[in-house]
Parts: structure tokens; C-alpha cells; sequence
């Protein structure tokens, strides 16, 4: 049983998702009893490669290839499946960042292996795995099992425990041959978006939705979420009425989200919004209507006016040190 | 230009979700469907794309006579052609994408399009695996998609906290997100139209499932929490209870 976990790095750094899916990786080896190694591949991947023992990485193999200094899919795919098939892989992980769901169906295929796509839970069962994934955004769970010899996950962003612990990991460096054919497809530029992290990735995200009446007065969903170094959200209605980006949507027809801490602010819950974030560990709720579905899924609910609540809040958490 | 759109029949998203009795399925009973949400952009996007280019659209929809009332709103939309791949089985994602490559391979055509992902469940997988088992390339979560006579493509894709530019030409896959367009609503006169055009009815490819659901279960419940307060004089204990309690700041 080896256990191969693909680490994605972006400048120089990985990210946690990929740290969460190393860490899981690892412990997933320890209790079915089998081998782990991670793998970094891209142009000047190799510094940062042994950084990676500190989340369980004994070993890593690194495919360092100026030839992949624009990201290509398929060249990864490949990079991946080749290393994989190399290391008698069993079971290979990804995060499920948007890299990664963009390549695990790949590698998948090449494997000829199924795909459980963004776990959030992976239950060791004898010597195989159950994987829990959440579908219709949250409303329900599905326990899947992969029934073929090899097997790729893909593993939800802030599920998994990053924890730290262990040495550098020895780096071996490895060369696998790319032909133009596997680079049809390549990244030629990222364009961030400065400031806040995206709703994915966000350890605490504060959420607007109709009750904050128009897209003005989100400035006080902003400074609240600069205070707390917060991701901002917003609900359908708002977004669909020009209000927010799409990219900030949460729901179902969004993005499913598991901060550590959700502010909903002006929102009342519909079926289709808690299903893509009933899933964070905390909620706090802010809303006029004490009958809004939100407050029944909140930990903490303030039945109030967003106004007066929401800069109160703020002055509060800077008097406080966040 | 031939375009191909896979668009899939799925729960509305009001739907509360209910485990059938076989502890695998959902129960549908009572359960309103209607098209991805997603699969509306790609079907929109494929018609701004032939109407661009000449050539026509075909929607492909695995499912059973369900389905129809899918293919039915992308014909009404502006679809030419529909097709419904007619499968009753279970079928995990490998199984679905193995028969809309079986189709779409013998359709041979410029553009494939898919929603990012279809909101049932959620795997946002079928896209890729498509295009990995037809060799084509891909590129997900599209927000702005550029297609030259030639054939090269400018599209950019979302990813976390930014967009990525990415380079591709066609033949190739495309899975469409939220602002890539605004989908039209079907006209009346689309609606009479689309009575007109045939549905054409095939098998679905078999294939084997390599994913199989072990349980189908609701998460569980959550209890409501406490209300703290009714206005802003609340916000130092709740400010407390996340820093003593609930220990999240």
C-alpha cells in the first residue's frame, strides 16, 4: 500500500491545502501500513520541496523542469501518473484546490483508476478506504468506495489537519520527458486578486446578503473581514443582483465553504446558502428577523439590525486585538 | 464550428435533500428538476459560439425521459440538435463521462462544453475525465472564453484569488462558471420551435462503475444556537464567546 500525495506550490510556496492533503496522506499510510511520499512538480520547485517533512514527508520527489514554468494540465497529469505507476502507487492524493480537480480526473484515467473527488473524510476500512464526500452542496453525504487497484482522492481544502511535526524530507530529484503535445494547454499568466483570501481558502469569512440593502453599504461586511483577516462572502440574491462578484458566492450555485468561522450578515438562510456553508465549524448569524432560517444553524445569533451591529462588532474586535 | 453541450437534469436547488429507502439513492418523490444551473452558461456559451462561427450545437444528456424536459429547454434556448443517451443504471462519474466520450467522439466536434460543475453531486470531475479519455484538451471553471478563426483559444479561468490566462486551441473541452455570459431564457417562439426538432434517443455505452456509493447520508443535524442579543450591545459577548467558548479568534 503506497500512498503518493501531490503537493502544489505556487511562488515558492505551498499551499495549506496541499500541506492538509500531505499531513492526511501521511496518516493515512501509517494506519493502512504502507509507504508515503509526496511529489512537487514545476520550474524551481526543488527549495521548497524539503519543507515539506514538517507535515509527515519522509521523502519527496521533486520533477523540477524549467520546461514547466507555465503550468500545463496535462503535462502535470502526466508528471503525476508517470511517478505515480514508478512508485507503485496504490492510492494517490490532491488537494481538491482548483488545480487540483483540474488534473486528478486526468491522472485518474491514466491510472486507470477511480476518483473520489473532494473528500472530506477518509475512513480506513481493513486495508482500503471508505471516502465521505458531500453532495447537493452539503445536503448530503456520500461514504464511496474506489474498487479499483489503484486509486485517486481528492481531498476538500480546510478539512484535513495540517499539523506540523517532523524533519526536513529528503528531496529526489526525478526527470520526466514531456513532448509540445502535453503543453497545448498552458498558464500564461495569473492575475490575483489583491487583499482578501478567497472563500475556499478563508479560516473566517463574513457574508452579506439582501439585508445589507444595497451594494454601498458593504464597505461595513469589508472592514469587518480586513479586522479578522476574513474572506468576504456574499449570498445569491446579491450576487445575482450585480452586487458582489460571483466569485465571492456561496451556496449551491457558488462555492461550498468550511471556514473555522462564518458571519452571516443580512442573510436569512436559504435551503440553497446553508447547504454550502452549514459545514463551517462556526456560525454567527446577524438578522432582523429572529425567524430567518439562518438562525437555526448559527452558534451565535444577534437578532438586530446590521447596521448597528455589524460597526459595533468591528470596534469591538479592534479593541479586543481582532 | 460544431459544438457539443453536455447538460445534465438535476434537483432544483431549493430541493431538501431525502435518502431513499435504499440507503444509496436520493428519493425523488415530490423533487422538482431542472437543468444545472451551469450547464445554462455552456449552452449559452455555445450558441454565442456558433452563431459567431456558423455550425450548430448539440446537447447531450445521459439520463431517461426525465431528461427531455432538459434537452427540451436547451432546444428551446437554441440548440439544433438533442441527444439523450438513455441509461436507468448506476453510474459513477467514469461511467457517465465514458459514455458522453463514446457520443462525442463520433460527433468529432470543435468545441465540447460543460458546467463547471453539475449540482447534484458536485463532483466537477466529468468535464476532464472526458477530455482525458478523448485526448483533447481542457480548461475548467471558465470565465471568458476567446476563439480565433484558427482555432487558438484565450480563455481565463477562476481559481483561488485570482484567474489564470490559459492558452489552448481546439479541438477542446470547456467547463463554464458563473459570469463566463448571461443565459437567455428561452423565447416562445424557441419554445414552439424546439416541439419541432427530434430528440434522438440512443443507448448510453455500458462501463464498468469504479466508484461505488457504500451510503447515502444526511449530515448531521445541527443545533441551533444561542441568541445573544437584540442589538449592538451584544457584541461584547458574543466578541467573548468566540474568544473564550468557541476559541475561533
Amino acid at each position: 500500500m503506497n500512498i503518493l500525495a501531490f503537493a502544489e506550490e505556487r511562488g515558492g510556496k505551498f499551499k495549506k491545502s496541499s500541506l492538509e492533503t500531505v499531513r492526511a496522506g501521511r496518516r493515512l499510510a501509517d494506519a493502512l501500513g504502507g509507504e508515503f511520499v509526496a511529489l512537487v512538480a514545476g520550474s524551481g520547485v526543488s527549495a521548497a520541496a524539503a519543507g515539506l517533512g514538517r507535515y509527515g514527508a519522509g521523502r519527496v520527489i521533486a520533477v523540477d523542469d524549467p520546461g514547466l514554468a507555465e503550468h500545463s494540465n496535462t503535462a502535470i497529469a502526466k508528471v503525476i501518473a508517470e511517478v505515480a505507476r514508478g512508485e507503485g502507487a496504490t492510492m494517490v492524493f490532491l488537494p481538491a484546490s482548483q488545480m487540483g480537480k483540474d488534473i486528478a480526473p486526468r491522472v485518474a484515467i491514466k491510472l486507470g483508476a477511480g476518483l473520489a473527488a473532494d473528500c472530506v473524510a477518509l475512513r480506513p476500512d481493513g486495508n482500503d478506504i471508505i471516502a465521505t464526500r458531500p453532495v447537493f452542496a452539503g445536503k448530503a453525504l456520500l461514504d464511496v468506495r474506489v474498487t479499483t487497484p489503484v486509486k485517486v482522492f481528492t481531498l476538500r481544502p480546510n478539512i484535513f489537519d495540517a499539523a506540523e511535526g517532523g524533519a526536513d524530507a529528503r528531496v529526489e530529484a526525478r526527470t520526466v520527458r514531456l513532448d509540445p503535445a502535453d503543453m497545448v494547454t498552458t498558464v500564461k499568466e495569473v492575475r490575483v486578486t489583491a487583499g482578501r483570501p478567497d472563500v475556499t481558502e478563508a479560516d473566517i469569512i463574513v457574508s452579506g446578503g439582501r439585508g445589507m440593502k444595497g451594494p454601498e453599504h458593504f464597505v461595513l461586511i469589508e472592514k469587518l473581514a480586513d479586522v479578522l483577516g476574513a474572506g468576504v462572502g456574499a449570498s445569491r440574491a446579491v450576487v445575482d443582483a450585480g452586487w458582489r462578484p460571483h466569485d465571492e458566492q456561496v451556496g449551491q450555485t457558488g462555492k461550498t465553504v468550511s471556514p473555522t468561522l462564518y458571519v452571516a450578515c443580512g442573510i436569512s438562510g436559504a435551503v440553497q446558502h446553508l447547504a454550502g456553508m452549514s459545514s463551517s465549524k462556526y456560525i454567527v448569524a446577524i438578522n432582523r428577523d429572529k425567524d430567518a432560517p439562518i438562525f437555526q444553524v448559527a452558534d451565535y445569533g444577534i437578532v438586530g439590525d446590521v447596521f448597528d451591529v455589524l460597526p459595533a462588532l468591528t470596534e469591538e474586535l479592534k479593541k479586543t486585538g481582532k | 464550428m460544431k459544438v457539443v453541450v453536455c447538460i445534465n437534469h438535476v434537483p432544483d436547488t431549493e430541493t431538501k435533500i431525502r435518502v431513499a429507502a435504499d440507503g444509496i439513492a436520493i428519493d425523488r418523490a415530490g423533487v422538482n428538476f431542472m437543468m444545472s444551473p451551469y450547464d445554462e452558461i455552456a449552452v449559452e456559451e455555445g450558441l454565442r459560439i456558433r452563431d459567431k462561427f456558423k455550425g450548430d450545437v448539440t446537447v447531450v444528456s445521459l439520463g431517461n425521459d426525465a431528461s427531455k424536459e432538459t434537452l427540451r429547454k436547451a432546444l428551446a434556448m437554441g440548440a439544433d440538435r438533442a441527444v439523450l443517451l438513455r441509461d436507468d443504471g448506476v453510474r459513477d462519474s467514469y461511467a457517465t463521462a465514458s459514455a458522453l466520450a463514446a457520443e462525442i467522439k463520433g460527433l468529432a466536434p470543435d468545441v465540447v462544453l460543460f458546467g463547471r460543475q453539475s449540482i447534484d453531486y458536485d463532483d466537477a470531475q466529468v468535464g476532464a475525465l472526458v477530455a482525458e479519455l478523448l485526448s483533447l484538451p481542457s480548461v475548467a471553471v471558465v470565465v471568458k472564453l476567446d476563439i480565433a478563426e484558427d482555432g487558438r483559444v484565450v480563455c481565463e479561468r477562476e481559481i483561488e484569488g485570482g484567474h489564470e490566462v490559459v492558452h489552448t486551441k481546439l479541438p477542446a473541452v470547456f467547463m463554464a462558471q458563473k459570469g463566463l455570459n448571461d443565459p437567455r431564457y428561452p423565447s416562445l417562439k424557441g419554445i414552439m420551435a424546439a416541439k419541432s426538432k427530434p430528440i434522438e434517443e440512443k443507448p448510453a455505452a455500458p462501463s464498468e462503475v469504479r466508484v461505488q456509493t457504500v451510503a447515502l447520508r444526511k449530515p448531521p443535524a445541527k443545533n441551533p444556537g444561542r441568541i445573544i442579543g437584540t442589538d449592538a450591545s451584544a457584541v461584547r459577548e458574543l466578541v467573548r464567546l468566540l474568544h473564550e467558548e468557541a476559541k475561533v479568534i
